[in-house]
């Protein structure tokens, strides 16, 4: 395998979606590529960012807004759910 | 995705029953994430906040149509990524289909060109709040098409064909665009959190 060839396999290698022969010959190449174990574990550690992330607070107006929006809905009874 | 409330089952039925209280909570549990997901598609915050808004408006006028066959963080999800791609349609950004800097080889492969080993974990290099606004910044590099599809698997960690489905687009198609979209966010990542990063820190310093 060579470095391109690695390259567009990282992605399903890091979701371990990759044919198990495949992961033997890119394991092997990583064994004496240095470069490529940088990208890969890069990637990886991109991927656990964004998954980890937590979202940032609310803009402070937008919480506003939308708290208001429903307020004036519940304040008119304005339907929608299951009426039983 | 972010964690279901306790009793989450109960607190739908109350809504559903037309208990303001428990529609309120499951929107505050939820509406930060809605947010983001909106800010990561359409790529602005005035569209962001239109998605929160209207997504949650759907949700609350179909409640009834719930049926508690997933989570009711997906469903809201669900409706909220319609509108997003609607804002997305509107401006005609949907059908836009190459990455911004297509760097392929003659065979077809993406050449990486940031290759350098990230120096501090991230995480711990900078803050919260910074950390959020470089991930603000950087998805934003992508176009519109791979954005969205790296929120949804990668962000909200929806499965490939969730994705697929919620999207219009093969499995084929989400996975290469998934691929190349990790490995452009990597460089832009390296270049704040590589040993010799060039870029300063959004706010303070790193």
């Amino acid at each position: 395998m060579r470095c391109r060839q690695l390259v567009d396999k990282i992605s399903e290698y890091i979701d371990g979606e990759l044919d198990p022969e495949l992961v033997r010959e890119l394991e092997h190449h990583l064994e004496h590529c240095e470069d490529c174990r940088i990208v890969v574990d890069t990637t990886r550690k991109t991927v656990e960012i964004f998954c980890n992330a937590e979202p940032a607070a609310l803009p402070g107006n937008v919480h506003e807004l939308l708290s208001q929006t429903f307020t004036q809905m519940f304040r008119k009874g304005e339907p929608g759910l299951n009426k039983q | 995705m972010p964690t279901h409330l306790d009793n989450e089952q109960s607190i739908v039925a109350a809504a559903q029953a037309g208990d303001p209280a428990a529609f309120v909570r499951l929107l505050d549990q939820y509406s930060r994430h809605i947010y983001r997901l909106g800010l990561s598609i359409t790529g602005n915050h005035q569209d962001a906040e239109d998605v929160l808004q209207e997504a949650s408006l759907k949700a609350y006028r179909g409640l009834a149509d719930f049926q508690g066959n997933s989570r009711f963080y997906t469903w809201l999800v669900r409706i909220a990524v319609n509108v997003a791609l609607g804002k997305l349609r509107q401006r005609a950004l949907w059908k836009e289909s190459s990455l911004d800097e297509p760097r392929e080889g003659k065979d077809g492969c993406f050449i990486p060109l940031e290759i350098e080993s990230w120096g501090q974990d991230p995480e711990k290099a900078c803050l919260n709040n910074e950390l959020q606004q470089i991930l603000a910044e950087v998805i934003q590099k992508l176009d519109p098409k791979s954005r969205t599809i790296f929120t949804l698997r990668d962000v909200e960690k929806f499965s490939l064909e969730e994705t697929a489905t919620l999207l219009g687009l093969s499995i084929p198609v989400i996975k290469t665009r998934l691929s190349r979209s990790r490995l452009k966010l990597r460089e832009e990542l390296t270049k704040y959190f590589g040993k010799d990063a060039r870029n300063a820190m959004p706010t303070t310093r790193r």
